[in-house]
């Protein structure tokens, strides 16, 4: 894609020169670039996980992020390290923009020892503590308790960080989602919920799932503020997310913001691009909107980014895309002894915890 | 020691670990003004304030939820159901989120939070509201699950749950709040997790139960002691983790077992205890050992119906002297 970005822009960057102190949405060229590669990270990384998917190397369910780059990074591109972020199963992205690194999450991926889990989680659980990162959550809708809670603990102890909490449009229809934003709005807990509207739940259209379109009315009824972000556009999630941040800040009024997006994959591996509940003419028009392409076109207006750079930008994504699988390659396979491992924190003096048969124990 | 009740025992706890440890909160629907629907939170809300004994809205998955993430978080969370039949709403956070975080993450997350609330049958409040659903709980590896059935292990028990590091589920008696019995007033009173406690002792045969029915069992103790047998009685006291040493050494003892639970037999906790005997145990045995549960059916409402379906001290004396044969 980048490469086709070329072809049709180079006529008008080529002959200009970089623009000193330009800014975009309050960033940088470098901070702007920044931004670029992580967006291409997530891209190249996701299609990496694909091909190792397609090689059987990676199994399970495995969702891939590809066309929803501009909501985790322009959202997440305001926060603090300290600030947590919670997600569901659409997770790799999210993870690799909070800060794991792609060693760690496609190690995971592969089920293996160097993984962010230890091959335990999968793609669908990346978590790190030291990143506040808090999941990785498969039952739709089920984070959204939890990011509440992360923000009653932030509120609990009188701390100023935030929780940005990711889930799909179709957990809205989930009354995890109608409890939380209610104790929320209720008790001012600074969690701002990011729907990312890709338009299907698996195969069903919102249209065909909410007798309501607009997914930002929802909040009226908890008198929470709402918003609708163009999830295809980084700058403008950037923004939408950054005034949301602010006021969680401020005084932990949390916020409801509807990213409208589109998935360029099927739901997950297993489920085809087009085909039952989308054309093959619906997903090409979507590209046309592609977040990465945009926001390149973007910089490129701008005078913030030249080819050269977008070249040099994208390889070093597509090196650590590629690292990151040679490194899962050799990374060992989890040993026996870890099946029993964690899953009490606390084993008594007395008493039998496991059950099973098993001689090995 | 004084003489307390239950529910006073209860509110000891809560209140002495929420005074030891200021990470220490309790949340559900009526524990502040209200004093708690069952006044096991009395008093509470005027001690700690607002902050820390919170009134929720009724939303059981909502609220057992943001107590799952303020663990994740460092808090130790204490919510309490306002009965368990009502945490149903809630068991796909209790299960899918606090009873795996810590696999799921390698470690990473640990969930130190207290679900508590009554459990089981009290009188004529028919079949959505007559429930004992430990079992259920029983059944998820990454839970802890705890029964007590008298006033001093009610406060032993909830303070080792609340200092636990894991997700603990606490199941109380919702007929035991007004039973009085003789509990330590020491702040230090822990009672661990995993020990089972002989009730009574005696050498012909081991009822072996867990929460309120350890009363029941003592009654059937004391009626076939009339009789000239000898009944032990074996509290588990936690399901999860399980003191299988205790079982083990009653039966080599008595031989002979009857186990007594409040709720379903079917996928029961008696049905796990009888697998465990006959796996570990089949040599003591000199007879089968027979479970006393609910009857198989939706709690009716007539009064009754309603004493026809629950476990009796008559039934356990009945099949005490089925597995003695005579």
């Amino acid at each position: 894609m980048a490469e086709k970005t070329e072809k049709t822009r180079s006529a008008r960057s080529s002959g200009k020169t970089k623009s000193n102190g330009r800014r975009l949405g309050g960033l940088d060229r470098e901070q702007l670039h920044g931004l670029l590669h992580q967006m291409l990270l997530g891209r190249r990384f996701e299609e990496k996980s694909a091909e190792a998917y397609a090689l059987g190397k990676i199994g399970g369910f495995c969702h891939l992020y590809i066309g929803q780059e501009a909501v985790a990074v322009g959202a997440m591109s305001v926060l603090r390290d300290d600030d947590y972020v919670i997600t569901a199963y659409r997770d790799h992205v999210q993870a690799l923009t909070k800060g794991l690194t792609p060693r760690e999450v496609m190690a995971e991926l592969y089920g293996r020892v160097d993984g962010r889990s230890q091959g335990k989680g999968g793609s669908m659980h990346m978590y790190s503590k030291a990143r506040n990162f808090m999941g990785g959550w498969g039952i739709v809708g089920g984070q959204i308790p939890l990011a509440t809670g992360i923000g009653w603990s932030i509120k609990y102890r009188g701390g100023d960080q935030v929780v940005l909490c990711f889930f799909g449009e179709a957990a809205v229809n989930q009354g995890a989602f109608h409890e939380s934003l209610n104790m929320a709005a209720l008790w001012g807990l600074p969690v701002i919920y990011i729907v990312e509207n890709n338009r299907f739940g698996m195969g069903t259209a919102w249209e065909r799932a909410s007798s309501l379109y607009d997914i930002s009315q929802k909040a009226c009824a908890y008198d929470m503020p709402s918003l609708v972000a163009d999830g295809m556009d980084t700058l403008d999630m950037r923004e939408k997310v950054q005034d949301a941040v602010n006021r969680a800040r401020k005084d932990g009024t949390p916020t409801l913001i509807e990213a409208r997006c589109y998935r360029f994959m099927g739901h997950s591996m297993s489920d085809p691009v087009h085909g039952v509940y989308r054309t093959k003419e619906e997903v090409e028009e979507a590209k046309k909107s592609d977040p990465i392409r945009r926001f390149i076109h973007c910089l490129k207006d701008e005078d913030l980014l030249t080819d050269d750079e977008m070249h040099a930008i994208d390889e070093k994504a597509q090196a650590a895309a590629d690292d990151a699988a040679e490194f899962a390659e050799t990374s060992p396979e989890p040993g026996a002894e870890a099946l029993y491992e964690h899953v009490y924190a606390e084993v008594p003096e007395h008493g039998r915890l496991f059950f099973d048969t098993r001689a090995d124990r | 020691m004084a003489e307390i009740t239950y529910r006073e025992a209860l509110n000891q706890a809560l209140a002495e670990e929420m005074e030891r440890d200021e990470s220490v909160f309790l949340m559900g629907e009526e524990v502040g003004l209200y004093n708690g629907a069952y006044k096991v939170s009395k008093g509470l809300l005027d001690r700690f304030g607002e902050k820390r004994v919170v009134d929720t809205p009724i939303t059981e998955l909502g609220f057992a939820g943001l107590g799952i993430g303020a663990a994740m978080t460092g808090l130790r969370p204490v919510i309490e159901f306002m009965t368990f039949n009502f945490a149903i709403l809630a068991e796909d956070q209790v299960f899918n989120s606090a009873a795996k975080m810590l696999y799921m993450s390698a470690g990473q997350f640990n969930c130190p939070i207290v679900f508590r609330g009554p459990t089981g049958a009290a009188l004529q409040l028919s079949a959505q509201h007559s429930q004992s659903l430990e079992a259920g709980y029983s059944h998820f590896p990454g839970l802890k699950v705890v029964t007590p059935g008298t006033p001093a292990d009610a406060k032993g028990l909830l303070k080792a749950a609340i200092r636990d590091d894991d997700p603990v589920a606490f199941f109380e008696g919702e007929l035991l709040y007004n039973l009085k019995g003789d509990v330590p007033d020491d702040d230090d009173f822990v009672i661990p997790l995993g020990l089972a406690d002989v009730k009574r002792e005696g050498g012909d045969v081991s009822i072996i139960t867990h929460g309120k029915m350890v009363n029941v069992a003592l009654q059937a103790a004391a009626m076939l002691s009339n009789d000239g047998v000898a009944a032990e009685v074996v509290d588990l006291r936690s399901l999860r983790p399980l003191d299988v040493d205790a079982i083990a050494a009653s039966i080599h003892k008595t031989n002979r077992a009857v186990y007594l639970e409040e709720g379903w037999a079917f996928a029961g906790v008696g049905t796990s205890i009888v697998g465990i005997i006959q796996e570990e145990l089949f040599d003591d045995l000199d007879a089968p050992v027979l479970r006393v549960s609910q009857a198989d059916v939706p709690m009716p409402y007539n009064k009754n119906l309603e004493k026809l379906a629950k476990p009796s001290a008559e039934r356990v004396v009945e099949a005490c002297r089925r597995v003695l044969y005579r």
